[in-house]
Parts: structure tokens; C-alpha cells; sequence
């Protein structure tokens, strides 16, 4: 396997969202992120960051073209085969936590490990590895509601990497946050990074953009380097 | 070699030289076990909603059980009173029609050698007519052979039985004896007393062979008749022979034939006695038999159950409603919920089982609770009636198993909903 085939890589990607009228959030896009690469992508609201990414997480399919996760083409693969490469392959990580506010932040990290087969005797060990690694080892008993804006995302960023996916992708994770705990999320996201994964995070905030090794912009469905 | 097994979170490096994992390993992977977990979770969340979804199922589960195990009480309890003479004994009366100003008009009377035509059919040991004297005005005296000056004035009432009614109902005279087929057919003025009647009338001894009087008449006294084990009216009664009273006071016909049966011949007397007695129109004749034991049990739980078991299943079906209702409330709660389950790899399938399995386990609940509560109630009545409860084991577990099924089949629709929410448009609304 050579280091220099793609994790993901889109090729000539439409997806329109039939109206009326007919909104074509993506236009044929290209893209190529490599193992290990953290992308930000930047654009204005409404131009199809979040379609994007949703393609990406297989949550959603292109109308048109194709999509390779780790060289296999997800466009034969039935929504079986779609969901375990998503719990096996993929961390998501949204701008509104999404935890279940009745279950203790470690309920909610082990949430990540029912459906993408981590061994039953690892679920625990695992899950408070990756809260302590997220500097919450002394929250885990605590229920989501009680925890702050940035301790919420942090749980969220532990629950993306306890299955130990390839890819993270967060929509616009520090949305919600301030600027300092928004530092603190990325410092964490970056330190996954460095230790391999591969990093695709959707901003607004340019300053966040600019932290990150290459950067894409979209607009109005269709995405130029930066 | 496609994809490098991604290190763990602690020491993690991008080493291709990581072994390659095996993909997803089945028997980990949301298992029945974590599939309870998250149910137990699910349902945990809300426990007044809880109670007000189990209470339609528990008022059903438990009002079957009641039915069922009241029937089966029942049915034992008469079992156990079943005693001998009800199984052996039969009536028969002639059938009647009620007319436009509303009297009974017997269709038929029975013939007088009744007795004698039933008693050649098989299973009939004794038969015996027996109808009451019109007497009118007339009054019912004794002279009393103590006190001569002080009459006593009575009016028992004056009944008129062939030779062999006595027997029929199994009777015991305490003195004396009952008239026979002689005093019968010469009409001869004899007369029984019931036991009562020979209280009142002063009467206790029969040797001295005394008298009655109706009106005029003397009867002479033969016998008291002490205990009966049908028509105890008998005991209160002046009995005459059949003949005598139609030749004394013109008596038409006997009203009803008493026959005392074989034990378990009493669907056959039912079924022959009539044609024996009137050939040609046997169905103007009524015949009341015992049936045989089991059969009485088998009718008497089907009167109970019907009218409970429908109610039973009404209420079960609304508890089903309720259930399907409020998981169909759950899931539109947990879209955000369930668009994260997809998103961290559940299948369809997976959310699909998570609901359907919520709704079992409310309905099993619901069940086990009113199956409980069914027993309790069972109990309890019978021990306040000091009867034996009969409760049948297999039957409690299977109305709490029904519970479970009403919340299987309640959980359907929902979780058929639930799979199909798309996870794109679940995570825009947040958990
Ligand atoms: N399910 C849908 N049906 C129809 N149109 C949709 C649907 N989802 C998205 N769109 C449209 O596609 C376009 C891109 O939406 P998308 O959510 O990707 O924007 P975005 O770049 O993430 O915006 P924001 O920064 O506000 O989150 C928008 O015009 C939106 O209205
Ligand atoms: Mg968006």
C-alpha cells in the first residue's frame, strides 16, 4: 500500500437536491485528501460545506460522480455496507455536540463502540483513554448538560476517536465555542493529527482555517484551492 | 492489503507495519446485550410516561387473567359441588307458548302412564308425575285427636303424585308409608303429609290412622314424608295419589315428570324420554338432564369468558394503541438521536431493533404486571369466598407473553419510522 494513495478522493461529484426549484449544493467537485493531511474547508453559508462533508461521511450520496474511501468506491455499496465502514472508517464531530443528555459523558463516548465492533473487553479500557486523552478522565460520571461549551466538544472528539477511524470530520466544531476553548479543541484535534489521522474540519472562522495545512474554499457548490 | 488497522489511541503512529485487523468482528458489534442496554436507557428516561403506557396493557393482560383464572375457579368449585343427586336427576315438563295477553298455554300434557313409559328406557330408575290440586275455596283441616275443641284451620297446599314420585326424588317417609299403585287406581282417600304440614296440622304419629279434611272430604293419613331431595315444597305440602285427585277434584294433568337417571345417562333420557312420551311430538316437551360433567365445566367457562375476554381484548388492544403512540412520541423526539446512532455506523436494521424492542419490553412489562395483578385479584376473591383458586400456570405466563406480543406488534409501525429517518436530515435537528 503506498502512503501516497488518497483516504479520499471525489471525482467529478454533483449532488443536487431535486426542488423545485432543484438545488445543486455541489457542483462536479474534485478532491483528493491524502492519509494524514488536515484540510479546512472555508465558504460562505449555504454553499454546500456541510453537503459536502455529509458525502464524505457517507451519510449522504453524490447524484453524480464517484466516491473512494480508502480506494473503494462507496457508490456499489449497499447502506449496510455504508454504515460499518462509517463506524469502522469515520469520526464525526458536529458544531452541536449531538450527546445524549440522559447518559454520562462515558456512556456517550462507549455509544461509538456498539456499532463499530470494538472488542467488548477493550469498550472501557478505550473509553477512558480517549476522556483522559481529552483531559476529561475526572468527568466521566457527569452528564453532558452539566459540562461546558468546550468539555462537550471534547467528549464529542473522544466519542469520534475511540473507534479508531481514519478520518475525522467535524462540522464546524468550534461554532459554539469561544475563542480559547476553541483553541483548546483544535490544539486536540491537531495533536490526533500529528499521530496520524487524517483531519477535515469545516469553519467559518479563518483563524481556525488558517491553522490547518491546506485549506479549500467553497462556493456556491464548487471548490478552488487556496 | 487495503486498509492499515489504525493504532490505538494511546501511542498512536501512522505505521503501515501495524498488522492488518480483521473487519468488523460480528461478535462484537451491537450485540443483544448492548441492544438491552440501550433499551433499558430508552425506556428508563420517562418513568411516568412508562406507567401510563403499561396501564392499557396491564388492564388487559390482568382482565384475561381474572377471566380465565375466575372460570377456572369456578369450574372447579362447581366440580366439587357436583354432587350425585344433580347428576342423576331429570325433569321433564310439557313445553309452552305464551299467548297474546300474556299467559302460559302448555302445548301438551303428560300423559297419566307417563312413569311407566319412561321407566322402560334405559338410565330411567324411577320416574314419578307430580302437579298441584286446584282446591279453590276449599280449606285443608285436621282434628286434631288431643284437642277436639279447638280446630286447627290450615291450608297447606294439596299436591297430587302417581306411586312412584317419592322414590323419583328420593324421598324417606319418618312414619307410615306412601300410597302405592292400588291406592292409585282405586282412588282410595289416602293422603302423606309433608313434614311440615304435619307439624302444623298437630299430626306426628300415623298408626291411629287419623284424618284430614279438604272441605268435606276425609283423607285418610298414611304416612309423613320426612326429607326429599327435590321439590321441597313436598314438605309443606297435603300429597294425594294421582287417581284421587282426579276423581275428587278433576284434575287434568300432572305438571311435571321427576325421574331419577343413571349417573351420565342423562343426555340420552334428554333425547329419548320425550319420543317415549309423545312420539309424534316429542319437542313439545321440555326436558331439564344433567349434562355430563365436563361438558358442565366447558359451558360454564365459556358463559364467563366471553363477555370479559372481549373486554380483556379491547383493553389489550387500546394498551397496543398506547404503546404504538408513545413510541411513535419517542422516536419523533430522538430523530437527533437516532441520525447520531447512524452516524456512528448503525444500520437501519439497528435502530429498527432498538424500537421494536423498546415496545416489547413496555408490553412485556405491562403484561408480566397484569398477569400479576390478575393472579392477586383471583386470589384474593377466592379466599374471601373460601373457594380454592385455580390458576393455571402456563396460562399466566402466556398472558404475560401476549403482552409482550401486543407490544411487538405495537412497535412495528414506529420502528419501521425510525429506519427510515435519514441521518442528514435527523442530525439538523440535534439530540
Ligand atoms: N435536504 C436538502 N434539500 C434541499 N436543499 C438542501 C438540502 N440540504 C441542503 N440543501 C441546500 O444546499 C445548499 C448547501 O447547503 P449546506 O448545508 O451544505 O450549506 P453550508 O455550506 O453547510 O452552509 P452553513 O455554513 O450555513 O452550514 C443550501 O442552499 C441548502 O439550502
Ligand atoms: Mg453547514
Amino acid at each position: 500500500m503506498s502512503q501516497a494513495s488518497p483516504v479520499v478522493e471525489l471525482v467529478d461529484v454533483t449532488r443536487s437536491f431535486p426542488g423545485p426549484p432543484e438545488v445543486r449544493a455541489l457542483k462536479s467537485v474534485n478532491l483528493a485528501i491524502a492519509r494524514g493531511d488536515y484540510l479546512s474547508i472555508v465558504g460562505p453559508s449555504g454553499s454546500g460545506k456541510s453537503t459536502l462533508l455529509n458525502v464524505l461521511g457517507l451519510l449522504d450520496r453524490p447524484t453524480v460522480g464517484e466516491y473512494r474511501l480508502d480506494g473503494v468506491s462507496t457508490g456499489e455499496l449497499s447502506e449496510e455496507q455504508r454504515a460499518g465502514l462509517r463506524a469502522r472508517t469515520i469520526g464525526f464531530v458536529f458544531q452541536a455536540f449531538h450527546l445524549l443528555p440522559r447518559r454520562t459523558v462515558l456512556d456517550n463516548v462507549l455509544l461509538a463502540t456498539l456499532y463499530s465492533g470494538v472488542p467488548r473487553v477493550e469498550r472501557m479500557s478505550r473509553a477512558t483513554a480517549a476522556l483522559e486523552r481529552v483531559g476529561l478522565g475526572h468527568r466521566m460520571g457527569f452528564l453532558p448538560t452539566t459540562l461546558s461549551g468546550g468539555e462537550r466538544q471534547r467528549v464529542a472528539v473522544a466519542r469520534a476517536v475511540i473507534a479508531a477511524p481514519q478520518l475525522i470530520l467535524a462540522d464546524e466544531p468550534t461554532g459554539n465555542l469561544d475563542q480559547r476553548t476553541s483553541g483548546e479543541v483544535m490544539d486536540l484535534f491537531e495533536e490526533l493529527n500529528h499521530d496520524g489521522l487524517t483531519l477535515v474540519v469545516i469553519t467559518h472562522d479563518q483563524a481556525t482555517a488558517d491553522r490547518a495545512a491546506r485549506s479549500i474554499r467553497i462556493a456556491d457548490g464548487r471548490v478552488s484551492e487556496l | 492489503m487495503r486498509r492499515p488497522r489504525l493504532p490505538r489511541l494511546r501511542g498512536r503512529t501512522a505505521a503501515p507495519e501495524e498488522p492488518t485487523g480483521p473487519r468488523t468482528p460480528r461478535a462484537d458489534r451491537f450485540t443483544v446485550q448492548d441492544l438491552l442496554v440501550e433499551v433499558s436507557h430508552g425506556i428508563g428516561g420517562h418513568t411516568g410516561r412508562l406507567v401510563m403506557t403499561t396501564l392499557g396493557t396491564v388492564l388487559g393482560i390482568g382482565s384475561l387473567v381474572v377471566t380465565i383464572g375466575f372460570a377456572q375457579t369456578a369450574a372447579g368449585q362447581l366440580s366439587r359441588q357436583f354432587d350425585a343427586v344433580a347428576a342423576t336427576q331429570a325433569v321433564i315438563s310439557p313445553a309452552s307458548t305464551r299467548s297474546m295477553n300474556g299467559t302460559e298455554t302448555p302445548n301438551t300434557r303428560l300423559p297419566w302412564d307417563a312413569p311407566d313409559r319412561v321407566e322402560r328406557l334405559a338410565g330411567v330408575e324411577r320416574a314419578g308425575l307430580i302437579g298441584e290440586v286446584p282446591i279453590g275455596e276449599l280449606q285443608i283441616t285436621a282434628v286434631p285427636i288431643n284437642d277436639p275443641s279447638a280446630p286447627e284451620v290450615l291450608s297447606p297446599t294439596l299436591l297430587a303424585t302417581s306411586d312412584g314420585l317419592l322414590d323419583a326424588v328420593r324421598g324417606t317417609v319418618v312414619t307410615g308409608r306412601y300410597f302405592d299403585a292400588g291406592h292409585e287406581l282405586r282412588a282410595d282417600r289416602v293422603a302423606v303429609l309433608g313434614a311440615r304440614a304435619a307439624e302444623k296440622l298437630g299430626l306426628n304419629r300415623v298408626d291411629s290412622q287419623p284424618s284430614i279434611f279438604v272441605g268435606e272430604r276425609p283423607y285418610t293419613v298414611i304416612g309423613i314424608v320426612g326429607e326429599v331431595q327435590r321439590r321441597p315444597d313436598l314438605l309443606d305440602a297435603v300429597i294425594v295419589p294421582l287417581g284421587t285427585a282426579r276423581a275428587d277434584f278433576g284434575l287434568v294433568a300432572a305438571e311435571e315428570l321427576q325421574l331419577h337417571i343413571a349417573p351420565g345417562a342423562g343426555a340420552l333420557v334428554a333425547e329419548q324420554a320425550p319420543i317415549a312420551l309423545d312420539p309424534n311430538q316429542p319437542e313439545n316437551f321440555e326436558v331439564q338432564a344433567p349434562r355430563s360433567g365436563s361438558e358442565l365445566q366447558e359451558n360454564v367457562q365459556a358463559d364467563i369468558n366471553v363477555v370479559f375476554l372481549v373486554l380483556g381484548v379491547i383493553a389489550l388492544l387500546a394498551g397496543g394503541l398506547g404503546i404504538a403512540n408513545v413510541t411513535l412520541l419517542s422516536v419523533s423526539e430522538r430523530t437527533g438521536e437516532i441520525g447520531l446512532r447512524r452516524a456512528l455506523g448503525a444500520t437501519r436494521r439497528d435502530i429498527a431493533a432498538q424500537f421494536m424492542v423498546e415496545s416489547l419490553v413496555i408490553g412485556l412489562l405491562g403484561g408480566l404486571i397484569g398477569a400479576a395483578v390478575g393472579v392477586f385479584a383471583v386470589v384474593a376473591v377466592a379466599l374471601v369466598q373460601q373457594w380454592t383458586p385455580i390458576i393455571d400456570l402456563p396460562m399466566v405466563f402466556g398472558a404475560a407473553l401476549l403482552g409482550a406480543l401486543v407490544g411487538l406488534g405495537a412497535g412495528a409501525y414506529p420502528a419501521r419510522r425510525a429506519a427510515r429517518i435519514e441521518p442528514i436530515a435527523a442530525l439538523r435537528g440535534g439530540v
